[in-house]
């Protein structure tokens, strides 16, 4: 218990929940917080400092991602770029006679229950199949385009949250795009891990959030191709040329251009770094009996693994993993806050079971080999502990003895 | 989600885990489905409950019920140990996030079946004594 109340002990492998401010972020935020706080709308000094940081902030994220400023908005984060994109998007294809949109069945729930309010307003929606792999399908798109012709959006995430699987989006956009329809991706878990680059990509709009790559929470961006004019979600003043109203959050996004930047330079170098980490974690949780990688390991961000544990719990595992001052998380249904398990897990065609006994390890480039070793000495106890007290491992075991002869 | 102090005491160190050889009756509730599955192991003697023992797959609340729930019938008559209801489960942990009430009522669940088992091998129908054991499994999926 101990352990876990000083932060400073805490072993963080769940990054891809959220990350630590970074230095450099730190130190772009701070003058904003109590001395160049003015009001980018005001026409004084004070106000006109803070509406310079805000475009030089555009101007560097855009180079960053290789797209041009003023395709950039920011915004309070993944969700609401998500709500945005799709829904604004979806006002526009309406007018146009289109109602239908295609998807993924793991996207991040900021997508998918957007998608869920549309269908009662009369949109149909597609969600295509991940298979075991976590990864879609271009001919899957292909024929999904070809049977609803009235398709006007499809939105893929970049990276899976839960399992880092990579979704080919510049082959998925480049369909969209010759047959005239919008792509949209949430790219929040993919920044820093992997390119992003807007000219790469093809995509009509693109999601990011800071507090995934060391900035801020509470701030982030729709990328917005010029090309297309969408509508507020947030009404109110001219801010975001008016496209989205709501004072802007100069400290917040002058730190998350700062982490942008960061995310962009030190991805290979945090690559190389990660890459022996992930090897350790596989080879040596996979030693241990009944489990299971989810999703697949190639295609995949090098910051993330994904295991099952057959007869266990992913809560009790998360709760044990606590008191050593391991942060991970789990798809169980427990942790979902629901009573199923995650629908990214079981969207791999895990049975429920398994489902629950999951356990998501995202690394950062501040982990330590000295974090890795202390987490692979103390997991095997865990699941050990579990698996003892567990009836379903009994269950498991007594099935195996009795294949066996 | 936060669980309380006792929750927490319970899950890192359960009471009374593992199993009772030729035990007089064995109660299993939940299924894996839903993420829980509780075993429990009585000894009785003369109406007594003089050993009981648990495993459970589950959540951090479901293995501090269980072991709480050892705590709450062991040494006690039969009868009383029928009277603890899933809210005194609740209580005696000081609590429990409405997402896992579902758990205290596993718990209960369990020391009745495992009693209605024990009867059962007696050739007494538990029923009476006991009462009906719903499943409460449709209560949790589906909503």
């Amino acid at each position: 218990m101990s352990n876990s109340n000083n932060p400073n002990e805490i072993i963080y492998l769940d990054n891809a929940a959220t990350t630590r401010i970074s230095p450099a972020v730190l130190n772009a935020i701070q003058p904003y917080l109590n001395e160049l706080y003015g009001n980018a709308s005001s026409l004084y000094s004070l106000g006109r400092e803070s509406a310079k940081t805000l475009e030089k902030a555009r101007t560097d994220i855009a180079e960053a991602i290789h797209c041009e400023p003023r395709e950039i908005f920011f915004t309070s984060g993944g969700s609401e770029s998500n709500n945005w994109a799709i829904k604004s998007a979806a006002m526009l294809i309406a007018k146009q006679g289109k109602k239908h949109i295609i998807t993924s069945a793991f996207e991040h729930h900021a997508v998918l229950h957007v998608l869920a309010g549309l269908e009662k307003q009369g949109f149909e929606v597609t969600a295509l199949p991940v298979y075991k792999e976590g990864i879609v399908r271009v001919s899957d798109l292909e024929k999904a385009l070809s049977e609803h012709p009235d398709t006007g959006l499809v939105t893929i995430m970049y990276v899976n949250n839960e399992i880092g699987t990579i979704q080919p989006i510049s082959e998925l956009a480049e369909l969209c795009r010759t047959r005239g329809v919008w792509f949209h991706t949430d790219a929040v878990q993919a920044l820093g891990n992997i390119p992003v680059n807007i000219e790469k990509l093809n995509v009509g709009f693109l999601s990011l959030s800071g507090h995934k790559v060391h900035a801020m929470k509470g701030v982030g961006l729709l990328y917005v191709n010029k090309k297309i004019l969408l509508p507020a979600l947030i009404e109110g003043g001219a801010q975001e040329r008016g496209f989205r109203a709501g004072t802007e959050n100069i400290a917040g996004i002058a730190g998350f251009a700062a982490a942008v930047k960061e995310a962009v330079i030190n991805m290979e170098t945090k690559n190389a770094k990660l890459l022996p980490f992930r090897e350790k974690l596989y080879n040596s949780i996979m030693k241990l009996e009944r489990v299971h990688l989810n999703g697949d390991y190639e295609q995949r961000t090098i910051n993330n693994l994904n295991f099952s544990f057959e007869g266990i719990e992913g809560e009790a595992l998360l709760l044990h993993l606590d008191l050593a001052g391991i942060c991970c998380s789990s798809g169980s249904a427990c942790t979902s806050g629901s009573l199923d398990p995650s629908h990214v897990l079981l969207a791999l065609g895990l049975p429920h079971e398994i489902a629950h006994g999951s356990l998501r390890i995202s690394m950062s480039e501040y982990t330590t080999e000295a974090e890795i070793d202390r987490f692979l000495e103390v997991l095997p106890g865990i699941v050990k502990k579990l698996r003892d007290m567990s009836p379903l491992w009994e269950i498991i075991n007594t099935n195996l003895s009795l294949k066996a002869f | 989600m936060i669980y309380s102090e006792r929750v927490m005491e319970h899950f890192a160190n359960p009471r009374n885990v593992g199993e009772i050889e030729n035990a007089d009756g064995i109660g299993e509730v939940g299924n894996e489905k839903c993420g829980d599955i509780m075993k429990m192991y009585l000894k009785i003697n003369n109406g007594i409950i003089e050993d009981v023992k648990f495993k459970t797959f589950g959540c951090g609340a479901a293995i501090a019920t269980s072991s709480i729930a050892t705590e709450m019938i062991k040494g006690k008559p039969i009868d009383e140990a029928l009277k603890i209801t899933n809210k005194a489960v609740v209580q005696a942990l000081d609590g429990l996030p409405p997402a896992k009430l579902h758990c205290s009522v596993l718990a209960e669940q369990a020391v009745k079946t495992a009693v209605a088992d024990f009867y059962k091998r007696q050739g007494v129908d538990p029923t009476p004594i006991v009462g009906v054991i719903e499943d409460r499994c449709e209560d949790c999926h589906g909503h």
